[in-house]
Protein backbone atom coordinates (compact mmCIF):
# COMPACT_ATOMS: atom_id res chain seq x y z
CA UNK A 1 0.00 0.00 0.00
CA UNK A 2 2.70 2.95 -1.35
CA UNK A 3 2.05 5.72 -2.24
CA UNK A 4 1.52 6.21 -6.03
CA UNK A 5 1.34 9.25 -8.49
CA UNK A 6 -2.25 9.43 -8.99
CA UNK A 7 -2.56 9.85 -5.17
CA UNK A 8 -0.63 13.30 -5.82
CA UNK A 9 -2.25 14.22 -8.81
CA UNK A 10 -5.48 13.88 -7.15
CA UNK A 11 -4.30 15.57 -3.86
CA UNK A 12 -3.15 18.24 -5.77
CA UNK A 13 -4.21 21.48 -3.79
CA UNK A 14 -3.49 19.73 -0.46
CA UNK A 15 0.00 19.09 -1.84
CA UNK A 16 1.32 21.74 -3.45
CA UNK A 17 -0.04 24.00 -0.23
CA UNK A 18 1.98 21.86 2.12
CA UNK A 19 5.08 22.15 -0.57
CA UNK A 20 4.44 25.87 -0.64
CA UNK A 21 4.55 25.50 3.32
CA UNK A 22 7.90 24.84 3.86
CA UNK A 23 9.03 26.88 0.82
CA UNK A 24 8.10 29.69 3.33
CA UNK A 25 9.70 28.56 5.87
CA UNK A 26 12.75 28.28 4.21
CA UNK A 27 12.74 31.72 2.54
CA UNK A 28 11.39 33.18 6.04
CA UNK A 29 14.79 31.91 7.73
CA UNK A 30 17.14 32.60 4.92
CA UNK A 31 16.35 35.99 4.43
CA UNK A 32 15.80 37.28 8.35
CA UNK A 33 13.78 40.38 8.77
CA UNK A 34 12.37 40.17 4.86
CA UNK A 35 8.96 39.53 5.87
CA UNK A 36 7.51 41.03 2.40
CA UNK A 37 9.15 37.86 1.06
CA UNK A 38 7.44 35.38 2.73
CA UNK A 39 4.06 37.20 2.04
CA UNK A 40 4.68 36.88 -1.53
CA UNK A 41 5.73 33.53 -1.28
CA UNK A 42 2.62 32.42 0.81
CA UNK A 43 0.31 34.19 -1.50
CA UNK A 44 1.92 32.60 -4.59
CA UNK A 45 1.16 29.27 -2.84
CA UNK A 46 -2.28 30.09 -1.58
CA UNK A 47 -3.26 30.88 -5.10
CA UNK A 48 -1.76 28.24 -6.98
CA UNK A 49 -3.66 25.89 -4.64
CA UNK A 50 -6.51 27.94 -4.85
CA UNK A 51 -6.20 27.78 -8.99
CA UNK A 52 -5.82 23.66 -8.67
CA UNK A 53 -8.94 23.19 -6.27
CA UNK A 54 -11.51 24.47 -8.97
CA UNK A 55 -10.09 21.62 -10.93
CA UNK A 56 -10.86 19.46 -8.29
CA UNK A 57 -14.83 19.32 -7.70
CA UNK A 58 -15.94 16.05 -9.49
CA UNK A 59 -16.50 12.73 -7.93
CA UNK A 60 -14.38 11.80 -4.60
CA UNK A 61 -11.56 9.68 -4.93
CA UNK A 62 -10.20 7.56 -2.26
CA UNK A 63 -6.42 8.23 -1.94
CA UNK A 64 -3.34 7.12 0.34
CA UNK A 65 -4.64 3.84 1.45
CA UNK A 66 -8.19 5.21 2.16
CA UNK A 67 -6.60 7.52 4.60
CA UNK A 68 -7.84 10.76 2.82
CA UNK A 69 -11.17 11.55 -0.15
CA UNK A 70 -10.40 13.93 -2.37
CA UNK A 71 -12.57 15.94 -4.50
CA UNK A 72 -16.14 16.18 -4.69
CA UNK A 73 -17.02 17.46 -0.89
CA UNK A 74 -13.12 18.47 -0.56
CA UNK A 75 -12.46 20.21 -3.26
CA UNK A 76 -15.32 22.64 -2.68
CA UNK A 77 -14.31 22.70 1.06
CA UNK A 78 -10.88 23.59 0.24
CA UNK A 79 -12.08 27.02 -2.19
CA UNK A 80 -13.52 28.19 1.04
CA UNK A 81 -10.75 27.62 3.55
CA UNK A 82 -8.31 29.07 0.68
CA UNK A 83 -10.28 32.13 -0.17
CA UNK A 84 -10.54 33.31 3.74
CA UNK A 85 -6.67 32.38 3.77
CA UNK A 86 -6.04 34.10 0.78
CA UNK A 87 -7.73 36.72 1.70
CA UNK A 88 -6.61 37.23 5.30
CA UNK A 89 -2.88 37.32 3.93
CA UNK A 90 -4.02 40.39 1.81
CA UNK A 91 -5.45 41.89 4.80
CA UNK A 92 -3.10 41.32 7.45
CA UNK A 93 0.49 42.45 5.93
CA UNK A 94 -1.09 46.48 6.19
CA UNK A 95 -2.63 46.04 9.71
CA UNK A 96 0.34 44.15 10.62
CA UNK A 97 2.74 46.97 9.24
CA UNK A 98 1.06 49.48 11.41
CA UNK A 99 0.44 47.58 14.24
CA UNK A 100 4.37 47.14 14.49
CA UNK A 101 4.76 43.30 14.33
CA UNK A 102 4.98 42.44 10.88
CA UNK A 103 6.68 39.01 10.87
CA UNK A 104 6.71 36.63 8.40
CA UNK A 105 6.36 33.25 10.84
CA UNK A 106 2.92 34.86 10.31
CA UNK A 107 2.29 33.72 6.94
CA UNK A 108 3.79 30.32 7.52
CA UNK A 109 1.04 29.77 10.53
CA UNK A 110 -1.63 30.53 8.44
CA UNK A 111 -0.64 28.26 5.63
CA UNK A 112 0.22 25.48 7.81
CA UNK A 113 -2.85 25.83 9.84
CA UNK A 114 -4.67 26.03 5.95
CA UNK A 115 -3.29 22.90 5.72
CA UNK A 116 -5.08 21.38 8.79
CA UNK A 117 -8.36 22.73 7.63
CA UNK A 118 -7.55 20.89 4.48
CA UNK A 119 -7.25 17.89 6.00
CA UNK A 120 -10.39 17.80 7.98
CA UNK A 121 -12.60 18.53 4.98
CA UNK A 122 -10.57 15.57 3.42
CA UNK A 123 -10.73 12.95 6.24
CA UNK A 124 -11.45 9.47 5.38
CA UNK A 125 -10.52 8.30 9.02
CA UNK A 126 -10.92 9.81 12.49
CA UNK A 127 -7.06 9.53 13.14
CA UNK A 128 -7.02 11.79 9.77
CA UNK A 129 -9.83 14.27 11.69
CA UNK A 130 -7.83 14.10 14.68
CA UNK A 131 -4.57 15.18 13.09
CA UNK A 132 -6.01 17.71 10.68
CA UNK A 133 -7.85 19.47 13.93
CA UNK A 134 -4.50 19.55 16.05
CA UNK A 135 -2.87 20.98 12.72
CA UNK A 136 -4.84 23.65 12.72
CA UNK A 137 -5.64 24.13 16.47
CA UNK A 138 -1.87 24.40 16.97
CA UNK A 139 -1.07 27.18 14.38
CA UNK A 140 -3.98 28.86 15.54
CA UNK A 141 -3.15 29.17 19.23
CA UNK A 142 0.46 30.90 17.89
CA UNK A 143 -1.48 33.02 15.52
CA UNK A 144 -3.64 34.42 18.11
CA UNK A 145 -1.40 35.29 20.51
CA UNK A 146 1.14 36.82 17.43
CA UNK A 147 1.48 40.32 19.30
CA UNK A 148 3.58 38.76 22.10
CA UNK A 149 4.30 42.60 23.77
CA UNK A 150 0.43 42.86 24.42
CA UNK A 151 -1.08 41.12 27.19
CA UNK A 152 -5.03 40.76 25.57
CA UNK A 153 -2.92 39.31 22.47
CA UNK A 154 -1.51 36.82 25.41
CA UNK A 155 -4.43 35.95 27.08
CA UNK A 156 -6.34 35.31 24.19
CA UNK A 157 -3.82 33.17 23.40
CA UNK A 158 -3.78 31.19 26.42
CA UNK A 159 -7.55 31.13 26.81
CA UNK A 160 -7.63 29.41 23.40
CA UNK A 161 -5.25 26.95 24.07
CA UNK A 162 -5.91 25.92 27.75
CA UNK A 163 -9.91 25.46 26.02
CA UNK A 164 -8.64 23.86 23.07
CA UNK A 165 -6.47 21.16 24.57
CA UNK A 166 -9.47 20.92 26.65
CA UNK A 167 -11.66 20.00 23.71
CA UNK A 168 -8.99 18.14 22.30
CA UNK A 169 -9.08 15.73 25.22
CA UNK A 170 -12.77 14.98 24.26
CA UNK A 171 -12.55 14.62 20.55
CA UNK A 172 -9.50 11.30 21.76
CA UNK A 173 -11.72 10.27 24.02
CA UNK A 174 -14.22 10.12 21.73
CA UNK A 175 -12.55 8.22 18.99
CA UNK A 176 -11.30 6.13 21.22
CA UNK A 177 -14.50 4.75 22.20
CA UNK A 178 -15.66 4.82 18.90
CA UNK A 179 -13.07 3.01 18.15
CA UNK A 180 -13.43 0.44 20.51
CA UNK A 181 -17.12 -0.36 19.78
CA UNK A 182 -16.45 -0.69 15.92
CA UNK A 183 -13.09 -2.27 16.04
CA UNK A 184 -11.90 -0.02 13.07
CA UNK A 185 -11.21 4.22 12.86
CA UNK A 186 -11.67 3.89 9.05
CA UNK A 187 -15.25 6.39 8.51
CA UNK A 188 -16.75 4.51 5.18
CA UNK A 189 -16.35 0.93 7.44
CA UNK A 190 -18.32 2.53 10.59
CA UNK A 191 -20.75 4.25 8.16
CA UNK A 192 -21.77 0.70 6.91
CA UNK A 193 -21.58 -0.85 10.56
CA UNK A 194 -23.45 2.71 12.34
CA UNK A 195 -27.17 0.53 12.24
CA UNK A 196 -26.29 -1.89 14.69
CA UNK A 197 -23.74 0.31 16.66
CA UNK A 198 -26.02 3.11 16.92
CA UNK A 199 -27.82 1.05 19.80
CA UNK A 200 -24.57 0.17 21.79
CA UNK A 201 -24.42 2.95 24.67
CA UNK A 202 -20.30 3.59 24.40
CA UNK A 203 -20.42 4.11 20.54
CA UNK A 204 -23.18 6.70 21.17
CA UNK A 205 -20.92 7.88 24.17
CA UNK A 206 -18.26 8.05 22.05
CA UNK A 207 -20.37 10.28 19.61
CA UNK A 208 -21.56 12.74 22.16
CA UNK A 209 -17.84 13.42 23.05
CA UNK A 210 -17.42 14.15 19.72
CA UNK A 211 -20.28 16.45 19.53
CA UNK A 212 -18.88 18.17 22.14
CA UNK A 213 -15.37 18.88 21.24
CA UNK A 214 -16.92 19.86 17.53
CA UNK A 215 -18.94 22.16 19.33
CA UNK A 216 -16.10 23.45 21.02
CA UNK A 217 -14.56 24.38 17.89
CA UNK A 218 -16.97 26.14 16.49
CA UNK A 219 -18.03 27.81 19.25
CA UNK A 220 -21.65 26.44 19.59
CA UNK A 221 -23.57 27.57 23.37
CA UNK A 222 -22.76 26.28 25.71
CA UNK A 223 -19.60 25.22 25.05
CA UNK A 224 -18.73 28.95 23.56
CA UNK A 225 -17.24 30.46 26.14
CA UNK A 226 -13.89 31.60 24.90
CA UNK A 227 -15.32 32.65 21.32
CA UNK A 228 -15.53 36.45 22.72
CA UNK A 229 -12.60 36.51 24.29
CA UNK A 230 -10.24 35.27 21.79
CA UNK A 231 -11.80 36.75 19.09
CA UNK A 232 -11.91 40.93 20.77
CA UNK A 233 -7.51 39.67 21.87
CA UNK A 234 -6.33 37.92 18.83
CA UNK A 235 -5.38 40.31 16.21
CA UNK A 236 -8.42 41.33 14.02
CA UNK A 237 -6.97 39.34 10.83
CA UNK A 238 -6.42 36.46 13.33
CA UNK A 239 -10.37 36.85 14.47
CA UNK A 240 -11.39 37.19 11.08
CA UNK A 241 -9.60 33.56 10.29
CA UNK A 242 -10.48 32.20 13.02
CA UNK A 243 -14.03 32.77 12.17
CA UNK A 244 -14.43 31.71 8.95
CA UNK A 245 -11.68 29.10 7.95
CA UNK A 246 -11.33 27.56 11.35
CA UNK A 247 -15.09 27.48 11.80
CA UNK A 248 -15.80 26.38 7.78
CA UNK A 249 -13.14 23.31 8.84
CA UNK A 250 -15.07 22.35 11.60
CA UNK A 251 -18.53 22.38 10.15
CA UNK A 252 -16.82 20.34 7.57
CA UNK A 253 -15.45 17.78 9.76
CA UNK A 254 -19.00 18.11 11.70
CA UNK A 255 -21.30 17.13 8.50
CA UNK A 256 -18.44 14.70 7.23
CA UNK A 257 -18.89 12.82 10.75
CA UNK A 258 -22.35 13.21 11.51
CA UNK A 259 -24.38 13.51 7.74
CA UNK A 260 -21.78 11.87 5.51
CA UNK A 261 -20.99 8.92 7.43
CA UNK A 262 -23.34 8.34 10.74
CA UNK A 263 -26.97 9.12 9.21
CA UNK A 264 -28.15 10.83 12.27
CA UNK A 265 -31.36 11.60 10.86
CA UNK A 266 -34.19 11.42 12.97
CA UNK A 267 -32.16 9.86 16.11
CA UNK A 268 -31.36 11.05 19.59
CA UNK A 269 -28.19 12.52 18.44
CA UNK A 270 -30.44 15.13 16.24
CA UNK A 271 -32.38 16.05 19.38
CA UNK A 272 -28.83 16.89 21.13
CA UNK A 273 -27.97 19.03 17.76
CA UNK A 274 -30.94 21.17 17.74
CA UNK A 275 -30.71 21.83 21.04
CA UNK A 276 -27.48 23.01 20.58
CA UNK A 277 -28.51 25.31 18.05
CA UNK A 278 -31.02 26.59 19.50
CA UNK A 279 -28.92 27.50 22.46
CA UNK A 280 -26.85 29.38 20.07
CA UNK A 281 -29.25 31.50 18.37
CA UNK A 282 -30.70 32.46 21.23
CA UNK A 283 -27.66 33.30 23.47
CA UNK A 284 -25.89 34.73 20.40
CA UNK A 285 -28.03 37.26 19.45
CA UNK A 286 -29.56 37.91 22.94
CA UNK A 287 -25.91 38.94 24.27
CA UNK A 288 -24.47 40.93 20.98
CA UNK A 289 -26.93 43.32 21.35
CA UNK A 290 -25.47 44.29 24.26
CA UNK A 291 -22.06 44.77 22.74
CA UNK A 292 -20.02 48.08 22.78
CA UNK A 293 -16.95 46.38 20.73
CA UNK A 294 -17.46 45.84 17.57
CA UNK A 295 -15.04 42.59 17.38
CA UNK A 296 -16.96 41.38 20.36
CA UNK A 297 -20.14 42.24 18.80
CA UNK A 298 -19.16 40.60 15.41
CA UNK A 299 -17.87 37.41 17.94
CA UNK A 300 -20.97 36.71 19.36
CA UNK A 301 -22.75 37.38 15.95
CA UNK A 302 -20.66 34.42 14.84
CA UNK A 303 -21.52 32.12 18.01
CA UNK A 304 -24.99 32.96 15.99
CA UNK A 305 -24.38 32.22 12.39
CA UNK A 306 -22.52 28.71 14.13
CA UNK A 307 -26.21 28.15 15.44
CA UNK A 308 -28.03 28.72 12.46
CA UNK A 309 -25.69 26.13 10.87
CA UNK A 310 -26.08 23.72 13.43
CA UNK A 311 -29.87 23.54 12.32
CA UNK A 312 -28.69 22.21 9.10
CA UNK A 313 -26.75 19.43 10.49
CA UNK A 314 -29.83 18.47 12.61
CA UNK A 315 -31.81 17.76 9.76
CA UNK A 316 -28.97 15.59 8.27
CA UNK A 317 -30.96 15.54 4.78
CA UNK A 318 -29.40 16.35 1.66
CA UNK A 319 -31.04 20.20 1.70
CA UNK A 320 -29.21 21.00 5.23
CA UNK A 321 -25.86 19.74 3.44
CA UNK A 322 -26.16 22.07 0.80
CA UNK A 323 -27.69 24.71 2.95
CA UNK A 324 -24.46 24.55 4.98
CA UNK A 325 -21.97 24.51 2.20
CA UNK A 326 -23.52 27.54 0.60
CA UNK A 327 -23.48 29.64 4.21
CA UNK A 328 -19.87 28.74 4.91
CA UNK A 329 -18.75 30.29 1.49
CA UNK A 330 -21.07 33.05 2.08
CA UNK A 331 -19.99 33.83 5.65
CA UNK A 332 -16.37 33.05 4.68
CA UNK A 333 -16.38 36.43 2.43
CA UNK A 334 -18.99 38.34 4.50
CA UNK A 335 -17.02 37.86 7.86
CA UNK A 336 -13.14 38.40 6.60
CA UNK A 337 -14.45 41.51 5.07
CA UNK A 338 -16.21 42.61 7.95
CA UNK A 339 -13.23 41.79 10.23
CA UNK A 340 -11.01 43.49 7.46
CA UNK A 341 -12.94 46.67 7.83
CA UNK A 342 -12.51 46.55 11.56
CA UNK A 343 -8.82 45.72 11.24
CA UNK A 344 -8.42 49.20 9.05
CA UNK A 345 -10.28 50.97 11.65
CA UNK A 346 -8.15 49.96 14.34
CA UNK A 347 -5.47 51.75 16.02
CA UNK A 348 -2.51 50.94 18.22
CA UNK A 349 -3.47 49.32 21.44
CA UNK A 350 -6.84 48.49 20.92
CA UNK A 351 -8.30 51.75 20.13
CA UNK A 352 -11.46 53.13 17.77
CA UNK A 353 -13.12 49.11 17.96
CA UNK A 354 -16.08 50.35 19.55
CA UNK A 355 -19.61 51.44 18.13
CA UNK A 356 -19.34 55.16 18.45
CA UNK A 357 -15.61 55.29 16.75
CA UNK A 358 -17.95 54.72 13.57
CA UNK A 359 -19.88 57.97 13.77
CA UNK A 360 -20.23 59.62 10.84
CA UNK A 361 -17.54 57.16 8.89
CA UNK A 362 -19.51 57.48 5.55
CA UNK A 363 -18.69 61.47 4.99
CA UNK A 364 -15.00 61.03 5.02
CA UNK A 365 -14.21 57.27 3.60
CA UNK A 366 -17.43 56.48 1.71
CA UNK A 367 -16.06 53.56 0.46
CA UNK A 368 -15.53 51.57 3.66
CA UNK A 369 -18.82 52.85 5.02
CA UNK A 370 -20.43 50.92 1.48
CA UNK A 371 -18.38 47.64 1.91
CA UNK A 372 -19.41 47.61 5.68
CA UNK A 373 -23.01 48.43 4.86
CA UNK A 374 -22.74 45.39 2.24
CA UNK A 375 -21.15 42.98 4.55
CA UNK A 376 -23.79 43.95 7.77
CA UNK A 377 -26.77 43.72 5.32
CA UNK A 378 -25.59 40.11 4.04
CA UNK A 379 -25.16 38.86 8.27
CA UNK A 380 -28.62 40.05 9.21
CA UNK A 381 -29.54 38.39 5.87
CA UNK A 382 -30.98 40.59 4.12
CA UNK A 383 -31.68 39.71 0.43
CA UNK A 384 -30.62 40.35 -2.47
CA UNK A 385 -27.34 39.31 -0.64
CA UNK A 386 -25.96 35.77 0.06
CA UNK A 387 -26.34 35.47 3.59
CA UNK A 388 -30.03 35.85 2.79
CA UNK A 389 -29.80 32.09 0.53
CA UNK A 390 -27.88 30.66 3.42
CA UNK A 391 -30.01 30.97 6.02
CA UNK A 392 -33.08 30.15 3.73
CA UNK A 393 -31.19 26.79 2.75
CA UNK A 394 -30.81 25.74 6.31
CA UNK A 395 -34.23 26.87 8.05
CA UNK A 396 -35.37 24.88 4.63
CA UNK A 397 -33.94 21.91 5.94
CA UNK A 398 -34.88 22.31 9.36
CA UNK A 399 -38.53 22.42 8.18
CA UNK A 400 -38.38 19.05 6.31
CA UNK A 401 -36.95 17.17 8.71
CA UNK A 402 -39.75 17.79 10.83
CA UNK A 403 -38.00 20.37 13.13
CA UNK A 404 -40.09 23.35 12.56
CA UNK A 405 -40.30 25.02 15.83
CA UNK A 406 -35.77 25.47 14.93
CA UNK A 407 -36.64 26.78 11.69
CA UNK A 408 -39.44 29.51 13.50
CA UNK A 409 -36.56 29.92 16.56
CA UNK A 410 -34.15 30.58 13.67
CA UNK A 411 -36.19 33.68 11.86
CA UNK A 412 -37.46 35.55 14.93
CA UNK A 413 -33.42 35.28 16.52
CA UNK A 414 -32.41 36.81 13.15
CA UNK A 415 -34.56 39.47 13.84
CA UNK A 416 -32.98 40.15 16.67
CA UNK A 417 -29.72 40.09 15.06
CA UNK A 418 -30.91 43.03 12.80
CA UNK A 419 -31.20 45.86 15.13
CA UNK A 420 -27.40 45.41 16.03
CA UNK A 421 -26.05 45.05 12.42
CA UNK A 422 -28.30 47.74 11.55
CA UNK A 423 -27.26 49.70 14.14
CA UNK A 424 -23.48 50.19 12.95
CA UNK A 425 -25.07 51.14 9.82
CA UNK A 426 -26.91 53.86 11.20
CA UNK A 427 -23.91 54.77 12.74
CA UNK A 428 -22.14 55.29 10.05
CA UNK A 429 -24.61 57.21 7.60
CA UNK A 430 -26.96 59.20 10.10
CA UNK A 431 -24.84 59.96 13.17
CA UNK A 432 -22.84 63.35 13.05
CA UNK A 433 -18.85 62.12 13.68
CA UNK A 434 -15.56 62.31 13.25
CA UNK A 435 -14.61 58.99 12.38
CA UNK A 436 -11.73 58.85 10.06
CA UNK A 437 -8.64 56.69 9.23
CA UNK A 438 -5.24 58.75 9.44
CA UNK A 439 -3.36 56.34 7.47
CA UNK A 440 -4.07 55.50 3.99
CA UNK A 441 -5.73 52.47 2.99
CA UNK A 442 -3.53 49.78 1.16
CA UNK A 443 -4.27 48.92 -2.62
CA UNK A 444 -4.23 45.01 -1.59
CA UNK A 445 -6.65 45.47 1.28
CA UNK A 446 -9.25 47.45 -0.65
CA UNK A 447 -8.56 44.65 -3.27
CA UNK A 448 -9.36 42.18 -0.72
CA UNK A 449 -12.29 44.09 0.75
CA UNK A 450 -13.87 44.30 -3.07
CA UNK A 451 -13.51 41.07 -3.63
CA UNK A 452 -15.18 39.83 -0.93
CA UNK A 453 -18.07 42.00 -1.66
CA UNK A 454 -18.48 41.52 -5.23
CA UNK A 455 -18.40 37.43 -4.04
CA UNK A 456 -21.38 38.35 -1.53
CA UNK A 457 -23.63 39.86 -4.52
CA UNK A 458 -22.69 37.36 -7.10
CA UNK A 459 -23.61 34.78 -4.49
CA UNK A 460 -26.49 36.32 -3.95
CA UNK A 461 -27.63 36.86 -7.18
CA UNK A 462 -26.90 33.56 -8.05
CA UNK A 463 -27.44 30.60 -5.54
CA UNK A 464 -27.74 28.41 -7.58
CA UNK A 465 -24.29 28.02 -9.22
CA UNK A 466 -23.03 26.86 -5.60
CA UNK A 467 -26.09 24.79 -4.90
CA UNK A 468 -26.43 22.57 -7.98
CA UNK A 469 -22.98 21.84 -7.32
CA UNK A 470 -22.77 20.85 -4.03
CA UNK A 471 -26.13 18.79 -4.22
CA UNK A 472 -24.16 16.59 -5.83
CA UNK A 473 -21.77 15.68 -2.99
CA UNK A 474 -24.26 14.14 -1.10
CA UNK A 475 -23.07 10.65 0.88
CA UNK A 476 -19.93 9.10 1.04
CA UNK B 1 -8.22 -11.11 28.28
CA UNK B 2 -10.26 -8.45 30.83
CA UNK B 3 -11.02 -5.55 29.27
CA UNK B 4 -13.34 -3.62 31.83
CA UNK B 5 -10.72 -2.71 34.73
CA UNK B 6 -8.62 -1.00 31.70
CA UNK B 7 -11.52 0.76 30.46
CA UNK B 8 -12.52 1.92 34.33
CA UNK B 9 -9.13 2.93 35.48
CA UNK B 10 -9.18 4.83 31.84
CA UNK B 11 -12.30 6.50 33.05
CA UNK B 12 -11.41 7.45 36.42
CA UNK B 13 -8.13 9.32 35.61
CA UNK B 14 -9.96 10.91 33.01
CA UNK B 15 -12.70 12.42 35.05
CA UNK B 16 -9.24 13.38 37.64
CA UNK B 17 -8.35 15.23 34.61
CA UNK B 18 -11.38 17.25 33.63
CA UNK B 19 -12.22 17.87 37.59
CA UNK B 20 -8.74 19.53 37.83
CA UNK B 21 -8.62 21.70 34.35
CA UNK B 22 -12.10 22.84 35.67
CA UNK B 23 -10.88 23.83 39.66
CA UNK B 24 -7.09 24.46 39.48
CA UNK B 25 -6.67 28.38 39.30
CA UNK B 26 -2.77 27.33 38.01
CA UNK B 27 -2.12 27.73 33.95
CA UNK B 28 0.60 25.12 34.72
CA UNK B 29 -1.57 22.34 36.51
CA UNK B 30 -4.61 22.75 34.56
CA UNK B 31 -2.37 22.30 31.62
CA UNK B 32 -0.73 19.16 33.63
CA UNK B 33 -4.68 18.15 34.12
CA UNK B 34 -5.21 18.04 30.17
CA UNK B 35 -2.15 15.96 29.46
CA UNK B 36 -3.56 13.48 32.02
CA UNK B 37 -7.08 13.33 30.42
CA UNK B 38 -4.65 12.97 26.81
CA UNK B 39 -2.99 9.83 28.15
CA UNK B 40 -5.82 8.40 30.36
CA UNK B 41 -7.18 8.00 26.62
CA UNK B 42 -4.04 6.54 25.39
CA UNK B 43 -4.38 3.64 27.78
CA UNK B 44 -8.20 3.17 26.85
CA UNK B 45 -6.83 3.07 23.34
CA UNK B 46 -3.93 0.39 24.39
CA UNK B 47 -6.54 -1.61 25.95
CA UNK B 48 -9.12 -1.57 22.97
CA UNK B 49 -6.26 -2.61 20.71
CA UNK B 50 -4.73 -5.29 22.81
CA UNK B 51 -8.51 -6.28 22.87
CA UNK B 52 -9.27 -6.18 19.55
CA UNK B 53 -6.07 -7.60 18.40
CA UNK B 54 -6.30 -4.46 16.25
CA UNK B 55 -2.70 -2.05 15.66
CA UNK B 56 -4.47 0.48 14.45
CA UNK B 57 -5.27 2.10 18.20
CA UNK B 58 -1.77 1.48 19.14
CA UNK B 59 -0.73 3.59 16.21
CA UNK B 60 -2.88 5.99 17.14
CA UNK B 61 -1.60 6.44 20.26
CA UNK B 62 2.11 7.13 18.86
CA UNK B 63 0.38 10.13 16.57
CA UNK B 64 -2.09 11.52 20.14
CA UNK B 65 1.98 11.20 21.94
CA UNK B 66 3.29 13.52 19.47
CA UNK B 67 0.49 15.70 19.12
CA UNK B 68 0.22 16.23 23.26
CA UNK B 69 4.00 16.73 22.39
CA UNK B 70 3.75 19.37 19.92
CA UNK B 71 0.71 20.99 22.32
CA UNK B 72 3.42 21.01 25.39
CA UNK B 73 5.52 23.20 23.48
CA UNK B 74 3.14 25.80 22.31
CA UNK B 75 1.38 25.90 25.78
CA UNK B 76 4.47 26.43 27.59
CA UNK B 77 5.82 29.01 25.05
CA UNK B 78 2.15 30.94 25.20
CA UNK B 79 2.30 30.48 29.19
CA UNK B 80 5.99 31.97 29.46
CA UNK B 81 5.15 35.09 26.77
CA UNK B 82 1.92 35.54 29.39
CA UNK B 83 4.30 35.54 32.79
CA UNK B 84 6.97 37.87 30.81
CA UNK B 85 4.35 40.89 30.49
CA UNK B 86 2.14 40.01 33.65
CA UNK B 87 4.47 38.04 36.26
CA UNK B 88 1.71 35.85 36.99
CA UNK B 89 0.04 32.33 35.79
CA UNK B 90 -3.03 32.72 37.38
CA UNK B 91 -6.11 31.99 35.50
CA UNK B 92 -8.37 34.47 38.20
CA UNK B 93 -5.46 37.20 38.07
CA UNK B 94 -5.75 36.93 33.69
CA UNK B 95 -8.78 38.69 33.46
CA UNK B 96 -9.25 42.08 31.31
CA UNK B 97 -11.15 40.19 28.84
CA UNK B 98 -14.30 39.02 30.19
CA UNK B 99 -13.78 34.89 31.26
Amino acid sequence: MGITFSDITSSAPLVSLVLFSFLTLIVESWGKDKPVLSYWVSLLGVGVSLALSFGHLGAGIPVFGGMLLQGGFAGYCNLIFLSSAFLTILLSRGYLERMECHRGEFYILILFSTVGMMLMAGALNLITVFLGIELMSVSLYVLAGFMRKKVRSNESALKYFLLGAFATGFLLYGIALIYGTSGTTDLVAISKLFPQLSHNPIFLVGCGLLVVAFSFKIAAVPFHMWAPDVYEGAPTTVSGFMSTGAKAAAFATFLLVFVRVFDIAGTSLSQVIAVIAAASMIVGNVTAVAQTNVKRMLAYSSIAHAGYMLSGIAAANVEGETGILFYLLAYTFVNVGAFGIVSIMERQDDKKLNFEDYEGLSARRPALAVLMTIFMFSLAGIPPFAGFFGKYYVFLAAVKANLTWLAILGVLTSLISVYYYLRLVVLMYFREGDADLDHSVPRRSMIALAIAAISIVVLGLYPSLIVDLTRSFFKI
Amino acid sequence: MELQPYLLLSAITFVIGVVGVLSRRNAIIVFMSIELMLNSVNLSLVAFSAFLGDVTGQMLVFFAMTVAAAEAAIGLAIIISMFRNKQTVNIDDINILKW
